[in-house]
């Protein structure tokens, strides 16, 4: 067992789908040579050559657009798309063609593709390179939407997208790709998809969270309970579809509730939690649910985007606030 | 074959549009071997009539409140028919939402058109050709899939081909630059047919582009683009076949520009007489398919009164069985929206498709 980067359990988990099955291919913009801006496909071209490592073009529509024809004829294409911020062009593919070909179809034609993309702030890069914008990719129907939140959870959901037979688009919140490590082993063991993942039990609050914001919302649980407020740490994973039974069961015993994420506060994914909490769990709750959320503002370029990222203590006063209820 | 190309001295024109057939049905010369083969003209221009047929029956139901939406073909005849009749059962189709010839030609049968455009997902479930994609509605956007598709072929070395047919307008769209573009590069075996009607909805072809033809749009990307006459049913089948054995043997992408006419209204719920003259219109019946190809028939392969009306009374009753196939055809059940969105019902979906089909599940 090694302790891997999450761009290396990417990378062990893109080549163990290659090796196992020969209907995988990956292809996208410096995949090839150059193993992807941020490595996640290094050396895979050395291992299973260009033809399934295979460059495109610059051309982002095409890239996801392409893949719905190779999906459509029984291959498996992982397709990267280098930044969230370039993802844009690829959503008219996503919405009219690769959610829905199985269904207007009646099941003739299907679409077993996963679109890769890096997202999120906190690296200090380039402008259109930092965003969050995956609450949009939620409101698709029949496309799956996951969010791994470490190495091992990197390894374990890649894998099952990739062997899904639906189209999967998986965002990796690259200011978790080099840091922290993780033991992960090459199993070749899916994870479940559309279960989310309870990383730590306590009675008082549910901390509801994804992506990158696992890491302040893990260490504030570690402060609250130094402070003596034990919360539950739920990592959703799968956005869409939503299941939301462990988050009930959790809200359930706690009574409170903080969902925490990166993106804008306004038309966030926080906000379908949390009126899925208002109308199936309100009769539990002894607090009004919080959400700790980007603010609606356009994400600043690096010199302001720490005080855009919601922190640690913003998390923390949030969980004193909703402990302050009955 | 006629190369003529007009106004080549002034614009320096490299292309010409290829044509077998006059408008008044009179041959060129140099006719390819299939022109003489009565049975398979006679199947061809079989297909274009059923086309038409199809298409005033679509018309008729739309209009008295039993279609939805519907997409005339009329005049674009032996673009869809002739491309579709070069075609191999395992090569695949991509066609736009004007392309009923080709799919009738593939083997979609006309009670599946018709429920398609009579709003049920599963017209587009296709008994015949399964792997053909279904039409395409957003313009253009359908054309990388054929790179993909066409990629699939290449890498598992099938030689079949993908064959993608849009319009005039989708050649402005970047899918389709980009699309061609990747076809140039990776040498994938692809056809696309350009259906110039010469109308996208009102905006007509000098306004789309100041390009000289649409088919020389592939030079830019080092594909090779030809210009056919789109109402020659015979000169289509011909260029179409051609490019279609390069793409399974080379492995090399075409880009074929058909020049054709949208004789009718863009849509069932279009007016052309808002934007088009009918002067313009009347002059491009002179130069229709059907009529042509009848032409030839009769004069090449003594074509009989009797055929005619036979071959009339025969398609007749094949699209009104397939009328009152269609009309018998229930609507699917509400729940059915669920069936096919996932490869199996996510549970987190559940409690939303029991509602719908009548039982108590709750929220979810």
């Amino acid at each position: 067992m090694a302790e891997l980067t999450m761009v290396e359990a990417l990378n062990l988990a893109l080549a163990r789908a290659m090796a196992d099955d020969e209907t995988v291919l990956v292809l996208g913009e410096d995949i090839g040579r150059d193993g992807g801006v941020f490595r996640v496909t290094d050396g895979l071209i050395d291992r299973f050559g260009p033809e399934r490592v295979r460059d495109t073009p610059l051309a982002e529509a095409m890239i996801a657009g392409v893949s719905v024809g190779l999906a459509a004829q029984h291959m498996r294409p992982v397709a990267e798309i280098q930044f969230m911020g370039f993802l844009y062009p690829a959503i008219d593919q996503l919405v009219n063609h690769a959610s829905r070909l199985r269904t207007r179809t009646r099941g003739r034609l299907t679409c077993p593709m996963v679109l890769r993309a890096p997202f999120g702030g906190g690296i200090h890069a380039p402008e259109h390179h930092s965003e969050s914008m995956e609450a949009m990719l939620a409101h698709i129907p029949g496309l799956r939407l996951v969010i791994p939140s470490s190495p091992a959870r990197a390894y374990g959901l890649l894998l099952a997208a990739i062997r899904d037979s639906d189209p999967v688009v998986f965002l990796e919140p690259k200011r978790l790709y080099r840091a922290p490590r993780e033991e992960v082993f090459d199993s070749g063991e899916a994870l479940p998809l559309d279960q989310p993942f309870v990383l730590r039990e306590g009675d008082n609050v549910t901390l509801v969270t994804w992506g990158a914001m696992l890491k302040e919302t893990l260490e504030a649980a570690e402060r609250l309970a130094a402070a003596g407020a034990e919360c539950t740490v739920i990592d959703v994973a799968t956005l869409k579809p939503l299941e939301m039974a462990p988050i009930l069961e959790s809200v359930g015993r706690t009574g409170r509730c903080v969902i925490i994420h990166e993106a804008p506060l306004t038309g966030g994914f926080g906000g379908e939690i949390a009126a899925r909490l208002a109308d199936q769990g309100l009769l539990g709750l002894l607090a009004p649910v919080t959400r700790v959320a980007g603010y609606d503002a356009v994400m600043p370029l690096p010199r302001l985007e720490e005080h855009y990222m919601p922190s640690v203590d913003r998390i923390v006063t949030a969980v004193e606030r909703v402990m302050s209820f009955g | 074959m006629d190369r003529t190309v007009p106004g080549a001295a002034k614009t320096g024109r490299t292309h010409a549009i290829l044509r077998f057939l006059r408008p008044d049905g009179t041959a060129i010369g140099g006719l390819p071997g299939f022109a003489s083969d009565r049975k398979e003209m006679a199947a061809l221009y079989r297909l274009m009539v059923l086309t038409r047929s199809f298409d005033e029956q679509a018309i008729a139901l739309q209009r008295t409140g039993r279609l939805g939406t519907y997409a005339s073909s009329l005049g674009q005849e032996a673009v869809a028919v002739g491309a579709a009749a070069a075609m191999r059962p395992d090569d695949i189709l991509l066609p736009t939402f004007r392309e009923h010839g080709a799919q009738i030609a593939r083997g979609v049968t006309l009670t599946e058109l018709f429920l398609f455009w009579g709003g049920d997902e599963r017209g587009s479930d296709f008994a015949g050709p399964r792997e053909d994609f279904p039409v395409n509605i957003p313009v253009a956007s359908h054309i990388p899939h054929a790179v993909g598709a066409a990629l699939a072929f290449k890498m598992r070395k099938e030689r079949r081909a993908a064959l993608c047919i849009f319009g005039d307008g989708a050649t402005s769209k970047g899918d389709f630059y980009e699309a061609l573009n990747v076809a140039g590069v990776w040498q994938v075996p692809c056809v696309f047919v350009i259906s110039n009607n010469q109308w996208a909805i009102s905006v007509p072809r000098a306004v789309q582009t100041r390009s000289d033809t649409l088919a020389i749009k592939g030079i830019a990307v080092g594909i090779q683009g030809v210009q056919v006459d789109g109402n020659d049913a015979v000169a289509v089948r011909e260029v179409v076949g051609e490019a279609l054995e390069k793409a399974r043997h080379d492995h090399e992408p075409s880009l074929i520009e058909a020049v054709t006419y949208r004789l009718g209204d863009h849509t069932t719920v279009d007016d052309a007489s808002r934007y088009r003259d009918d002067a313009e219109v009347g002059k491009h019946w002179k130069e229709e398919p059907i009529a042509r190809l009848r032409a030839f028939l009769t004069a090449e392969h003594g074509w009989s009164k009797d055929e005619e009306e036979d071959l009339l009374t025969e398609i007749r009753e094949q699209v009104e069985a397939a009328v009152e196939a269609y009309l018998a055809t229930d609507a699917q059940e509400p729940a059915a929206m669920f069936d096919h969105l996932h490869a199996s019902l996510p549970p987190a979906l559940a409690g939303q498709r029991a509602e719908l089909a009548g039982k108590d599940g709750g929220d979810g």
